[in-house]
């Protein structure tokens, strides 16, 4: 599955209206994870998982800006994610499943947030970036 | 078999009584054919799905959303026993229009979209983890 022009325009101007509301959303977007698919919580038995925590705020920023950075260099996310691939191939090993379920919440918290933006034809093109992100990210794993 | 608590049942119930089951049908579907769209090879016969807009303009796509998203609320009213209740579909999706199950989940997850979409901050996370609990045992 390829991005094309136009869903990679699509990404741009969305995330761009995200601005500086990415770190809250990641964050919101984790908490939908945890409460959602109980299992991802298994992957932050170090994390006080309550609303709220300043742990998972902080992670969700994380989240998001690595996702910023993605959207940057959109056209060639192997190499901009070549460091986080790595971490996530020999390090953390999250198991692939467990990308489709934030995926789904990042789309559901832009949803919550920015109706207009979030018509059928972004949301595909959103589906897409994330499933190409998690793609890289999973990439090095065997 | 009751795999949501009496207070989920009661925040799935708070929800869905306030959706306009007519029109999130027609969306849901809508977007499942334009975000995932290998699944418009069930519907073959709906005429033009040759872009977002016609997709969700289309008039068979729309009533074919409210009527699955009106099984979905007999589901609800059934909900201590899916299986009972959806039977007759389950073997109609096996057996004659050979669905594989995967397709429950993606609609799953664009109704939960779309419900998001609709309800904005009101759809907070019990909200959003009772899509999946609720909508996934749907395909039995």
């Amino acid at each position: 599955m390829v991005l094309s022009s136009a869903d990679k325009n699509n990404v741009k101007a969305c995330w761009g209206k995200i601005g500086s509301h990415a770190g809250e959303y990641g964050a919101e977007a984790l908490e939908r994870t945890f409460c959602s698919f109980p299992t991802t919580k298994t992957y932050f038995p170090h994390f006080d998982l309550s609303h709220g925590s300043t742990q998972v705020q902080a992670h969700g920023q994380k989240v998001a800006d690595a996702l910023t950075k993605a959207v940057a260099h959109i056209d060639d996310l192997p190499n901009a994610l070549s460091d986080l691939s790595d971490l996530h191939a020999y390090k953390l090993r999250v198991d692939p499943v467990n990308f489709k379920f934030l995926s789904h919440c990042l789309l559901v918290t832009l949803a919550c947030h920015h109706p207009e933006e979030f018509t059928p034809a972004v949301h595909a093109s959103l589906d897409k970036f994330f499933s190409a992100v998690s793609t890289v990210l999973t990439s090095k794993y065997r | 078999m009751s795999f949501l608590s009496a207070e989920e049942k009661g925040l799935v119930n708070g929800l869905w009584s306030k959706v306009n089951v007519d029109e999130v049908g027609g969306e849901a579907l809508g977007r499942l054919l334009v975000v995932y769209p290998w699944t418009q090879r069930f519907f073959q016969s709906f005429g033009d799905l040759s872009s977002a807009d016609a997709i969700m303009s289309n008039a068979k796509v729309k009533a074919h959303g409210k009527k699955v998203l009106n099984s979905f609320s007999d589901g609800l009213k059934n909900i201590d026993d899916l299986k009972g209740a959806f039977a007759k579909l389950s073997e109609l999706h096996c057996d004659k229009l050979h669905v594989d199950p995967e397709n429950f989940r993606l609609l799953g997850n664009v109704l939960v979209c779309v419900l998001a979409h609709h309800f904005g901050h009101e759809f907070n996370p019990q909200g959003n983890s009772l899509g999946p609990q609720t909508l996934i045992p749907g395909h039995v």
